[in-house]
């Protein structure tokens, strides 16, 4: 949660900064944000390859447990994909695009941005944090009505790490474990599912 | 790519993946604020935030429901649990 404050903070400073025009429009050089976006993605799959306990369950290649990171990928985009005909000004390719993040705000938005434009940035940003939050919040409800995966799926790619501790607090460590898989795989997906959609 | 490789090899210096997950964070948190920077300088974004955010909420709300229903049949079905 203080994670995300922080990005929302970093984000507000900038929209702040850009509004006023506090600073050179050289730093609006999208050059700028190619390699620092190069640089993380480098720096994720650091993180990714160094986790043992990711190399550990792909190993034991458990066919039950695969499952609940694709019924995630399903769910979110079949889910997202029928809400998206209410919206206006949004087409069937962005929305889905948007919720291939998976909670993964970060990341995704930033691909977006580089791929689409801002606006679907913007959107991508707000609509996985918001997925980050509600899932915070919504873990004991959850997981009372529609069981102990329900928390993981509605965490996506965040029950990983920021939703992890909430998710483990209502379900229990054999279900942490599953949590870290399925995040770890959506983790993985995020990117080239969205590249692949806006293509 | 090149990342993950690179951290299958570093597997066990966790000195350097502390680093490593420091950095990212920055570098994170320096790339939204160039997205922010570039966004509050667009004044059609800053118009609309308004109905960016409920289209945000939308989404969110149709891929949270979306997984969670799926999930549940694969909870039931699959791990053979029933919710109490």
């Amino acid at each position: 949660m203080r994670a995300s404050l922080f990005i929302v903070f970093f984000f507000s400073a900038g929209i702040f900064c850009g509004y006023y025009s506090l600073l050179p429009s050289a730093m609006n050089d999208s050059a700028l944000s190619i390699y620092a976006l190069n640089l993380l993605l480098f720096l994720v799959g650091i993180g990714i390859g160094s986790n043992n306990t990711a190399w550990d369950m792909i190993k034991k290649n458990n066919a039950g447990i695969l499952l609940v990171p694709l019924s995630v990928i399903v769910g979110t985009l079949l889910g997202a994909a029928l809400l998206s005909f209410w919206l206006t000004g949004i087409t069937l390719r962005d929305s889905l695009a948007v919720v291939s993040g998976f909670g993964y705000y970060s990341l995704s938005s930033i691909i977006i941005t580089r791929l689409e434009g801002e606006a679907l940035g913007v959107l991508a940003l707000l609509s996985n944090i918001f997925r980050e939050i509600s899932t915070l919040l919504l873990t004991p409800l959850l997981v009372k009505y529609f069981g102990h995966l329900a928390p993981i799926a509605s965490g996506g790619a965040t029950s990983m790490d920021t939703t992890l501790p909430v998710i483990i607090r209502f379900t229990g460590k054999e279900y942490g474990i599953i949590s870290i898989f399925s995040g770890i795989v959506l983790t993985l997906v995020a990117p080239f599912l969205i590249t692949f959609i806006l293509a | 790519m090149a990342g993950i490789l690179a951290g299958f090899f570093l597997r066990g210096k966790s000195k350097i993946i502390i680093i490593a997950d420091r950095v990212t964070t920055g570098a994170i948190c320096l790339l939204l604020f160039l997205i922010g920077l570039s966004v509050g300088g667009n004044e059609i974004i800053i118009n609309s935030f308004a109905k960016i955010g409920a289209q945000a909420l939308v989404l969110t709300a149709g891929s949270v429901s979306g997984s969670v229903m799926i999930s549940y049949f694969v909870y039931v079905y699959v791990f053979g649990r029933r919710s109490k």
